[in-house]
């Protein structure tokens, strides 16, 4: 953390250096795989995600459905590839919510101290208190379940986390020399946030939101499995386990693909954080 | 090391240290907890009534369908008190969760408490088995992976800890169940025989769901204990120790998980919260009658006041476990300055 803003290593030095990194090129495999998964299935599915085919339910596994048919018939590589959808979607907009919102809170805490700073960091605790199933539940008990009610319940418990990573490291870097000679400089609060707290807490903020990531696809999933999140007929993988439990006598491999993609999609985010994290913070890398 | 040389200071300067400083500090610590306690059960309590109560939609009009008569539905809107102003109905409720008397459920028709009341006696004793299973895993764990640092043993277990973070619990739950259930057949694949015909049935179906729950807790505690112990591995007090002449064992034993447990304490409240979260979702895998399962039947049938107070209920403790960590904090490691806290 010596290295202040603009004296970052070449991108070419990094990618070297990212290269040889176990976790982060496993973690980024992973990840672009889900992600080619959701970008496929806007272009091509093996069969229709969405035609109801009864006729030739519970297949198994062919060299025309390579993991065979669900009870309505759909194909389960197609329902996979859609799912996926699903998932970064909702994670994208969740992480995106708690960013947006826990970042600024946060980077205002740091600046004003004194009472803005215990109201925020209040909330921020109290917020911890709803869980995202929890405020899941209320939302479906008043305006239904669905994507927008799960969206709204993972980004609200995300914003106290990054609150809380974002006043703990901005205050950080507030008590540094550098912040004194720009405020002997002149520069106002707003000012000193915008070019020199923000880029230096950036790559924590890029960690962060990367476990974040994955911990909002562990409770989208959770979600859709108890039918608060995605309805159907848009597929997801969590909807998908619901389906499969209740065929577990007949057919229990169903119930193995869906959870293996979800486990392999947060597997791969947590090993980029990790990666990320020793890449771009070489001082936390030595510490552990 | 510091109150030491104060101490001496103050002899120096001949002013007497306060007698009863600490503890003084202390209560005033505690009673500025309790207050911020209190406020917050306040704040989510008002929260939670205004989403599920002041959001469009009349309850009554709710529960009786779209084509009840309009007399119908005012007379239900009596008779559930709906009639009344918000704050009113607020106060009541308030009244009522300091009392214990939460009315009646609308569709089963008996005191929601009661209610509540029997399903937390599936519910509690399996999130207090999910957390002894967490803290004796993650604590046997981590204190492994650290004492062998960068062996092989610490390097598999880590690795199996990182599969453990990215299994969703439900989907965990499910193999469980086709190992266990469906394979071999040793257990139940769900259900819940009640503790009329002794422990052993109810602990027996417990069991799955509970490790269900524990197995990906602990993976995140196992990691936190680790670099926990870690870190106090690289103190100099441990050299000391080492100096003196006490074996690894007695040091790590001795002196390193006392001063270890602190931030591990610290995550394992912060996890409450997610394991009610998780026993709502894990209650649903295993058809446990517990209060996970009442909220969503409560839903189901736009019982609007069961979920209330369940909703209430889980917020409240995790609010409070959270509250107690913080106190207990302070209690074990008397250098946290109070007042920062």
């Amino acid at each position: 953390m010596i290295a202040q803003a603009g004296t970052a290593p070449a991108p070419n030095a990094f990618w070297r250096r990212a290269l040889r990194h176990r976790s982060f090129v496993v973690g980024a495999l992973l990840c672009l795989l889900v992600l080619g998964a959701a970008l496929l299935s806007l272009v091509w599915t093996p069969w229709s995600a969405y035609e109801i085919d009864v006729a030739s339910k519970l297949r198994p596994p062919s060299s025309a459905h390579w993991l065979g048919t669900d009870v309505l018939g759909r194909d389960i590589v197609s329902l996979l590839l859609v799912g996926a959808r699903a998932t970064i979607l909702v994670g994208i907009i969740a992480v995106g919510i708690g960013l947006t919102c826990g970042v600024c809170l946060g980077l205002i805490a740091a600046a004003q101290r004194g009472w803005t700073e215990e109201v925020i960091m209040r909330f921020s605790d109290f917020t911890f208190a709803f869980p995202a199933v929890l405020s899941a539940i209320m939302l479906a008990a008043v305006i239904g379940p669905g994507m927008v009610t799960s969206i709204t319940a993972i980004g609200i418990f995300q914003i106290p986390v990054f609150v809380r990573v974002t006043r703990g490291s901005a205050g950080a870097i507030w008590a540094r020399e550098f912040i004194l000679a720009a405020r002997a400089a002149g520069k106002g609060r707003v000012r000193i946030t915008i070019e020199h707290v923000l880029p230096n807490i950036l790559s924590i903020l890029i960690v962060q939101a990367t476990i974040q990531f994955a911990l909002a696809i562990l409770a989208e999933a959770a979600l859709s499995y108890l039918g608060l999140g995605t309805q159907p007929p848009q597929p997801s993988w969590g909807r998908m386990l619901n389906d499969a439990q209740t065929l577990l006598f007949q057919s229990p491999s169903l119930a193995v693909y869906p959870g293996a993609a979800i486990a392999l999609a947060v597997l791969g985010l947590n090993l980029l954080g990790d990666g990320l994290r020793d890449l771009l913070d070489p001082r936390l890398a030595r510490q552990r | 090391m510091q109150a030491t040389g104060l101490h001496q200071n103050r002899k120096l300067w001949n002013v007497r240290p306060p007698k009863t400083g600490v503890p003084a500090r202390m209560s005033v610590f505690l009673l500025r907890r309790c207050l911020t306690l209190l406020a917050t059960l306040v704040g989510a309590s008002l929260i939670i009534f205004l989403v599920l109560d002041a959001l469009p939609g009349n309850a009554a009009q709710m529960l009786m369908g779209a084509d009840a008569s309009p007399d119908a539905v005012r007379a239900l809107t009596v008779k559930l008190g709906l009639d009344q102003p918000l704050a009113l109905r607020y106060l009541h409720w308030l009244g009522g969760l300091v009392s214990g008397n939460l009315g009646n459920s609308y569709a089963y028709g008996t005191p929601v408490a009661e209610l509540i009341g029997e399903r937390l006696t599936m519910t509690i004793p399996l999130a207090i088995l999910a957390m002894g299973l967490t803290t004796v895993l993650a604590l046997a764990a981590g204190i492994y992976t650290a004492a062998n640092h960068n062996r092989i043993g610490d390097v598999g277990v880590m690795s199996l800890t990182q599969i453990g973070i990215a299994l969703p619990n439900f989907w965990f739950a499910i193999l469980l169940i086709l190992l266990f259930a469906v394979k071999l057949q040793w257990l139940s694949a769900g259900g819940f025989p009640g503790w009329e015909d002794g422990i052993w049935p109810g602990l027996r179906s417990l069991l799955l769901p509970a490790v269900a729950l524990a197995v990906v807790q602990a993976a995140i505690l196992a990691r936190v204990t680790r670099s926990a112990v870690l870190d106090v591995l690289r103190e100099d007090f441990v050299r000391t120790a080492r100096a003196k002449g006490l074996t690894k064992r007695e040091v790590l034993w001795q002196h390193v998980l006392r001063n270890a447990m602190i931030p591990v304490l610290t995550v394992m409240g912060l996890q409450f919260a997610n394991l009610l979260a998780g026993t709502i979702v894990i209650e649903n895998v295993f058809y446990l009658p517990g209060l996970g399962r009442l909220i969503f039947q409560s839903i189901a049938n736009r019982d609007l006041i069961v979920v209330r107070n369940c909703v209430m209920l889980l917020a409240a403790m995790v609010i409070v476990v959270n509250f107690v960590v913080d106190v207990l904090y302070a209690v074990i490691d008397p250098r946290i300055k109070v007042h920062e806290l």
